[in-house]
């Protein structure tokens, strides 16, 4: 017969060691997501693939319009997304303490910060593709600097809502107009922070596919024109890994790899960056 | 300088404050401008669908581009069930990485497996999509299936949840890959309403000779509770609107069925695979509203999810 203090210490110990497990559990789908990419990924990622556009059906060739897509894109949605997120952020953050904006503002960018990207994908289609009739990269971008707006404007708010607010005094004090204080005391003060919530977004979208759907959809060919419809990584392994293909299976496993690798890195990198942040305050 | 040059100057610089202020203050309008324009545009795109079909839509399982019959049941059970699927798995994980994070792990142990588990939600989620139809779903289907088959299959009530052919794509799958999706998201907001508690109230319970279990459960969680709970809706948000991944592995096919072995369709899905290839208005118009319902859906769901964690904000405020 267990004794009331046994019972309570067994409790505690079976659901502690849950726990313990819970954690590996976690740890485990990790290991074998990574493990899975590096075993499919590593033999197909040959220099073709940097080398070469994306082949027809049934033959060999590589991603160099994919990634060269993909790179575009992404850059030209976080040139849009961002200056509108930090300048968003910032008013949140600066001007935000009155007036019914601010908190609204606040509460529609959480949500659109976990919307579901196919849906933002579907807008840009509605009120652009359809309106110049053809998709293109541009459209793609567009979905893209959607997505990252909410990122950045997020992290811009947070990070400026940690400088020290003796130190926006001091600015004002030494007679420096608002704009001034902000633009080169507050906002230089939380470079690194913002930089992070800038990567984070970069991360965020060059994943993405949904949204690229329907709006840059691919292109088998090299395309300067961003005007046309647009190769991207994403949308490429989503083809390639649906089709019958082995070569293409075996593309579509280095072009995971690829943006995989590059996400994770751009991950582990926004949060060096925000340590550092951090522990200059 | 002379006094009306200063008075330039101050003027300048006035207006340059006022128009900074205002820049801003467009851009912040910008985000509610893209709420409306996502919501006018897809009710708008969603007017022949809605008028063809009316209520009409939601209780049909049709889905039939020939006849230009669509209903959205299948898609919509298939977002539902896929997503409490996910819920019922992250839910007891997420709060035992939680506990093991906050409560357990050595201090230098905390930061990299912190981390580890964040990368979870850093995985692109075609990539979630391919792994899990190349590598899961046949390992699933090969070894796990046939007994959850065999014996959940036969128990009554639940027996029909599980019967059919074990082919390792379907509900089920799509479900499990959905819940290593989430417990990232559901994980982190748990930690950080978990670390608002007070520490005095933790060591009073402790004091009292409490168990490690008891103050997370006696303790934390009740006092927590609002935020857990906004979290778990937080991560309900993620799991309805996820796309890919579920495309991968869901099966993709137009048929109601009450086994979770069998494929299905999510609305996500649905989108991913057709919105390209629909023709004619009535087709893309019934997508669209599909799109309208999904967005709806999440909209309420992460609504919930803030208000929560806002509550639970404003509470730790006042008695702290």
């Amino acid at each position: 017969m267990f004794t009331l203090y046994k019972r309570r210490r067994l409790k505690n110990a079976i659901a502690l060691s849950i726990s313990v497990f819970t954690m590996l559990f976690g740890l485990f789908w990790l290991g074998w997501i990574l493990f899975t990419l590096l075993e499919y990924g590593l033999p197909g990622l040959t220099a073709a693939v940097f080398t070469q556009n994306t082949p027809p059906p049934g033959s060999s060739g590589g991603l160099l319009n994919a990634i060269a897509g993909s790179l575009a894109m992404t850059l030209v949605g976080t040139l849009i997304g961002t200056p509108i997120g930090i300048l968003a952020g910032t008013y949140l953050a600066e001007f935000g303490q009155r007036g019914w904006l601010a908190p609204v503002t606040r509460f529609i960018n959480d949500v659109l910060l976990s919307a579901p990207s196919i849906v933002i994908g579907m807008f840009v289609y509605t009120v652009y593709v359809v309106k110049i009739g053809h998709f293109s990269g541009w459209a793609g971008s567009l979905a893209l600097s959607i997505l990252v707006i909410p990122v950045v404007i997020r992290t811009t708010e947070n990070m400026l809502r940690l400088v020290p607010n003796t130190l926006r005094e001091a600015a004002a004090a030494l007679g420096a107009p608002q704009w001034k204080v902000i633009s080169s005391v507050t906002l230089r003060a939380s470079r690194a922070g913002i930089l992070t919530g800038i990567l984070l977004a970069v991360a965020r979208i060059s994943g993405e596919t949904a949204p690229l759907l329907f709006t840059a959809l691919n292109n088998q060919f090299w395309s300067n024109n961003m005007n046309q419809p647009m190769a991207n990584l994403p949308v490429v392994i989503f083809q390639f890994a649906m089709s019958p293909y082995d070569d293409w299976h075996s593309l579509a496993w280095a072009g995971a790899l690829l943006i995989t690798f590059s996400v994770l890195s751009l991950n582990i990198l926004a949060r060096v960056l925000f340590r550092q942040q951090a522990t200059t305050h | 300088m002379p006094n009306s040059l200063r008075e330039a100057h101050h003027k300048h610089q006035n207006m340059l404050d006022i128009l900074f202020r205002n820049v801003t203050r467009l851009c912040a309008f910008a985000v509610l401008a893209l709420l409306i324009g996502i919501l006018v545009s897809l009710i708008f795109g969603s007017l022949p669908a809605i008028k063809a079909f009316g209520f009409k839509f939601f209780t049909s399982a049709e889905w039939n581009p020939v006849t230009d019959e669509f209903g959205a049941l299948v898609p919509i059970v298939g977002t539902l069930a896929t997503a409490t699927i996910a819920l019922l798995i992250a839910i007891p994980v997420s709060f035992g990485i939680a506990i093991f994070l906050t409560e357990l792990s050595p201090q230098w142990l905390r930061r990299p497996l912190g981390i580890a588990i964040e990368l979870l939600a850093g995985i692109p989620s075609i990539i979630y999509g391919m792994w899990g139809l190349f590598v899961f779903a046949p390992l699933f289907g090969d070894h796990v299936e046939p007994w959850i088959k065999s014996n959940l299959g036969t128990m009554p009530l639940i027996g029909p949840l599980f019967s059919g052919p074990p082919m390792g794509i379907g509900l089920l799958t799509a479900g499990i890959i959905l819940a290593i999706m989430v417990i990232p998201f559901i994980t982190a907001v748990m930690r950080d309403v978990f670390d608002v508690v007070p520490g005095l109230l933790k060591e009073s319970a402790y004091g009292l000779g409490a168990t490690t279990w008891e103050v997370m459960w006696d303790v934390v969680l009740p006092y927590t509770k609002i935020g857990v709970v906004g979290g778990i809706m937080l991560g309900l948000g993620r799991a309805l609107g996820e796309t890919m991944a579920v495309t991968f592995v869901i099966g993709n096919a137009h048929d109601l069925s009450a086994s979770l072995l069998m494929p299905g369709n999510s609305i996500s899905s649905s989108l991913a695979n057709e919105f390209t290839e629909a023709v004619g208005e009535l087709y893309t118009s019934s997508l669209i509203e599909l799109g309208l319902i999904l967005f709806f859906i999440t909209f309420v769901v992460l609504s919930l999810a803030r208000y929560m964690l806002f509550k639970l904000s404003q509470r730790e405020g006042h008695t702290a």
